[in-house]
C-alpha cells in the first residue's frame, strides 16, 4: 500500500545500549523501520520493552549505539549549525507527563513562545503574540491561558498545552510519548480527536508510542509490536488485528480486555494466557526473546534470533514459527 | 425488610482542606449480596476509592469525615459504630482491600513473609511457625515460583505484578468476606493484569468472596461484575447488572463513557465520541445534576435540581431528568447501538 509514499523517517538496525551495573542493558536492539509522510506509526509493548527509548533514539535525544536513522535522507547526527536548526524544528515531541515535561516557572505564554523565538519565526512582539493565541485556539483553549502557569490546568488541559508548545514551530514530525496514558478515559477521547484534526489539517506525521493497544488501533494507520528491545510485528493497524501473526502480538491481543460483558464471556475460553513475566533485558540471552514465554518455541529459537520479514502485503514479522 | 450482606445507606464523605470542605462522596447508596462482585467506575476524582475506603474503615485516617446519617451496615450492623476491637477484628479479618499500587502499599522493611504472618498471628491467633506454612501455602495459591525461598525476600526484590500477587495473598490470607479492589491492574502491563484478574476471579468462587471492584476501565469490569455502579463527581449516577449497563445504559454519562472508549474488536476510524469540558470541582458541587455541564440533553431543570433516581426494573437505576414524564423524549439507547453509535 505504501510503495509509492515519501519516506520522511527511515530507521534501519537501530541499537540504543546503557551500560548499567548488571551488564549491558539492551534497551532497543537492532529496531528497523519507516514511517511515511502523512501516517501514524504506532508502537505498542509493555512497560520496560523500549518503546520510549526508540522514539527518543530516533530523533536524537539518545545518542545511538548502532544503526542508521535517515530523516528525508538525512543523517540527524551529521547536521550541524543552521541545517541542524532546521532539523529541530521539523521534529517535535510530545511527553507522557506533562506536570513534568512543563516548566513551572514559565507562563503557557512563554512556554510556547520559546520554541518560535528560537526559530526566529515572528517578526515583532506582536506577531508573536498573535501567534501564541493561535496555537491556544488550535489546540482548544482560550487566549486568557496564555499568562497563566501550568498548575492552574487541568491534567488535559497540560496535555494541551504541550501538543501546542510542540505545534508552535510548524513541525513535519511529531514524537507522541504516551500522551494520553496519564488522562482520565473522557479526557483520553478529546485529546486523540484533538490529534487526529490536527494530523489531517496540517499534514503532520506520528509516531505514537503507547501501551494502550485499543487506543494505537484507533489513531495508527500501521502498528509495531515490540518486544524486549525488538521489533516483533510490524503491519497495517486492521491487519494486526484480524491476523496478528507471531505469538507475543497474539497474546498481547488476547490479554485485552474489551468493554462488552457478551464477548467477553465468549473470549473467555479461547483467550491465550501467557505465563511468566517480561525477563531482564540486561545480557538477554541469545535467540528470541520470547522464546521462554512461547509456547511454539523450537530449538532453533533458542540457537537464532529470527529476521523480521515480509510475509507479504508489508505485514512485517519477526518468527520463525511464521511461515 | 430483608437483610443484605453489605448495606451502604446515604454515604457522605467530606475532607476539610485550605480552600474549604470538598463532599468527596454524596449520599452514596448500594448493596453487596454474599459471593457477589460489584464495580464502582468512574473517572478520577469521583469519590470512588473514597467510598470504598470508608467502607474499610480507612476515611478517618486521612482527616476525612464521615457524615453523621450515614450507614455502612455488615451483617445488619453499623460498621460506623464499631468500637476499636470491633474494629480491629473487621478490619484485615472480614474485610480486606488491595491498593493499586503495591510497592507503596507494602512495607519495604519487612519480608514479604512477615507480612502475610502478621495478619494471620493476629486474626487466625496462628503462631509462628503455623503462620509461616500458611504464608508458604498463600504465595503458592498466588502463583509465585520457589515460594520457600521467596517468603525471605523484601518487597523491592519482586517486580509488580508479583507484588501485587503478594498483596492478594495478604488480603486472603485472613480469608476475608469482602475484597475491596481498589485500581488492583492499573499500574499494570495487559498481560499481567490478565494474570492477575484471573487470580482475583478464582479464589473469588473457590471462597464465595463478596468483590468490590473500583476502577475506570470498562474492560476490566465486563467479565468480573455482576453489578455495576456508575459514579460521577461523589454520586452514583446509575447502577444496575452489567448488561443493564453495557446494553441499556440510561444515563447520558454512562452512555457517552462507553462510546469514549475505543474497541479492539471494531474498526473505528472516525472520531471518538468525547465529553467535552472537566468534572466539576467538588469544593463548590452544582447544586443540580453535576453532569448537567457537560450533558448533551441538559434542561434548565438539570441546573437547578438534583434528579431523584428512576427505576428500570431489577435494580436498574439511574438518576436523570429525561425519565421524567415531562422531560422531552430522547432516544434510548439499546442492545448493539450504543458502541459507537
Amino acid at each position: 500500500m505504501a510503495e509509492n509514499k515519501e519516506v520522511l523517517l527511515h530507521v534501519s538496525h537501530l541499537k540504543k545500549y546503557f551500560h548499567v551495573s548488571g551488564g549491558t542493558l539492551k534497551a532497543v536492539d537492532d529496531v528497523s523501520f519507516d514511517i511515511y509522510k502523512g501516517e501514524t506509526l504506532g508502537m505498542v509493548g509493555e512497560s520496560g520493552c523500549g518503546k520510549t527509548t526508540c522514539g527518543r533514539t530516533c530523533i536524537g535525544l539518545y545518542s545511538r549505539t548502532g544503526g542508521e536513522v535517515l530523516f528525508k535522507g538525512v543523517d540527524p547526527e551529521t547536521l550541524k549549525g543552521k541545517e541542524r536548526l532546521a532539523y529541530k524544528k521539523a521534529v517535535q515531541m510530545v511527553f507522557q507527563d506533562p506536570c513534568s515535561s512543563l516548566d513551572p516557572r514559565m507562563t503557557v505564554a512563554e512556554i510556547i513562545g520559546e520554541g518560535i523565538d528560537i526559530h526566529h519565526l515572528a517578526k515583532n512582539k506582536k506577531e508573536r503574540a498573535e501567534m501564541i493565541y493561535k496555537q491556544l485556539e488550535l489546540v482548544g483553549l482560550n487566549r486568557e491561558h496564555a499568562n497563566r502557569f501550568v498548575h492552574e490546568f487541568s491534567g488535559g488541559q497540560r496535555q494541551r498545552i504541550g501538543i501546542a508548545r510542540a505545534l508552535a514551530v510548524n513541525p513535519e514530525f511529531i514524537v507522541l510519548d504516551e500522551p494520553i496514558s496519564a488522562l482520565d478515559v473522557s479526557i483520553q477521547a478529546q485529546v486523540v480527536n484533538l490529534l487526529i484534526e490536527l494530523q489531517k489539517k496540517m499534514g503532520l506525521t506520528y509516531l505514537f508510542v503507547a501501551h494502550d493497544l485499543s487506543m494505537v488501533k484507533h489513531i495508527s494507520d500501521r502498528v509495531a509490536v515490540l518486544y524486549l528491545g525488538s521489533l516483533v510485528e510490524l503491519t497495517t493497524s486492521q491487519e494486526l488485528y484480524d491476523h496478528p501473526l507471531h505469538p507475543y502480538t497474539q497474546a498481547l491481543m488476547s490479554a485485552i480486555p474489551i468493554p462488552d460483558p457478551e464477548v467477553e464471556r465468549k473470549r473467555d475460553q479461547e483467550k491465550i494466557r501467557l505465563e511468566g513475566e517480561v525477563p531482564s533485558p540486561i545480557d538477554p540471552p541469545p535467540g528470541c526473546r520470547f522464546r521462554m514465554r512461547c509456547k511454539y518455541a523450537t530449538a532453533q529459537c533458542a540457537a537464532e534470533m529470527p529476521a523480521l520479514r515480509d510475509v507479504g502485503d508489508g505485514h512485517w514479522v519477526a518468527c520463525h514459527c511464521v511461515k | 425488610m430483608e437483610k443484605h450482606f453489605l448495606e451502604v445507606k446515604n454515604l457522605n464523605v467530606s475532607f476539610h482542606t485550605y480552600a474549604g470542605e470538598v463532599k468527596a462522596v454524596r449520599g452514596v447508596s448500594f448493596t453487596l449480596e454474599e459471593g457477589e462482585a460489584l464495580a464502582i467506575v468512574g473517572e478520577s476524582g469521583c469519590g470512588k476509592s473514597v467510598t470504598a475506603k470508608a467502607v474499610m474503615g480507612l476515611v478517618q485516617r486521612t482527616n476525612g469525615v464521615v457524615k453523621p446519617g450515614s450507614q455502612i451496615l455488615y451483617r445488619g450492623e453499623n460498621i460506623l459504630d464499631y468500637n476499636k476491637k470491633q474494629w480491629q477484628a473487621y478490619k484485615g479479618g472480614e474485610c480486606a482491600i488491595i491498593f493499586q499500587d503495591a510497592l507503596v502499599s507494602l512495607n519495604p522493611t519487612m519480608r514479604v513473609g512477615k507480612q502475610i504472618m502478621e495478619n494471620l498471628m493476629a486474626h487466625k491467633h496462628m503462631n509462628r511457625r503455623e503462620a509461616r506454612q500458611e504464608a508458604i501455602r498463600m504465595l503458592r495459591v498466588v502463583g509465585i515460583p520457589e515460594p520457600e525461598r521467596r517468603v525471605d525476600q523484601y518487597p523491592h526484590e519482586f517486580s509488580g505484578g508479583m507484588r501485587q500477587r503478594v498483596m492478594i495473598a495478604i488480603a486472603f490470607a485472613c480469608d476475608p468476606k469482602i475484597l475491596i479492589c481498589d485500581e488492583p491492574t492499573t499500574a499494570l502491563d495487559v498481560t499481567i493484569q490478565g494474570q492477575i484478574l484471573d487470580i482475583i476471579k478464582q479464589l473469588q468462587r473457590e471462597r464465595n468472596t463478596s468483590v468490590i471492584m473500583i476502577t475506570h476501565d470498562l474492560g476490566v469490569v465486563a467479565n468480573m461484575a455482576q453489578k455495576i455502579a456508575v459514579m460521577y463527581s461523589g454520586i452514583i449516577v446509575e447502577r444496575g447488572s452489567c448488561e443493564d449497563i453495557f446494553y441499556r445504559p440510561r444515563h447520558p454519562y454512562t452512555w457517552a463513557l462507553i462510546r469514549s472508549v475505543p474497541r479492539l474488536d471494531l474498526s473505528n476510524k472516525q472520531t471518538l465520541a468525547s465529553i467535552p469540558g472537566t468534572p466539576p470541582d467538588l469544593l463548590n458541587p452544582p447544586a443540580g445534576c453535576p453532569f448537567c455541564t457537560r450533558c448533551e440533553h441538559c434542561m434548565n431543570i438539570c441546573k437547578e435540581q438534583m434528579p431523584e433516581y428512576t427505576d428500570f426494573g431489577d435494580g436498574h437505576q439511574a438518576a436523570c431528568w429525561l425519565h421524567h414524564p415531562m422531560a422531552p423524549k430522547v432516544k434510548m439507547p439499546e442492545k448493539g447501538e450504543v458502541i459507537h453509535g
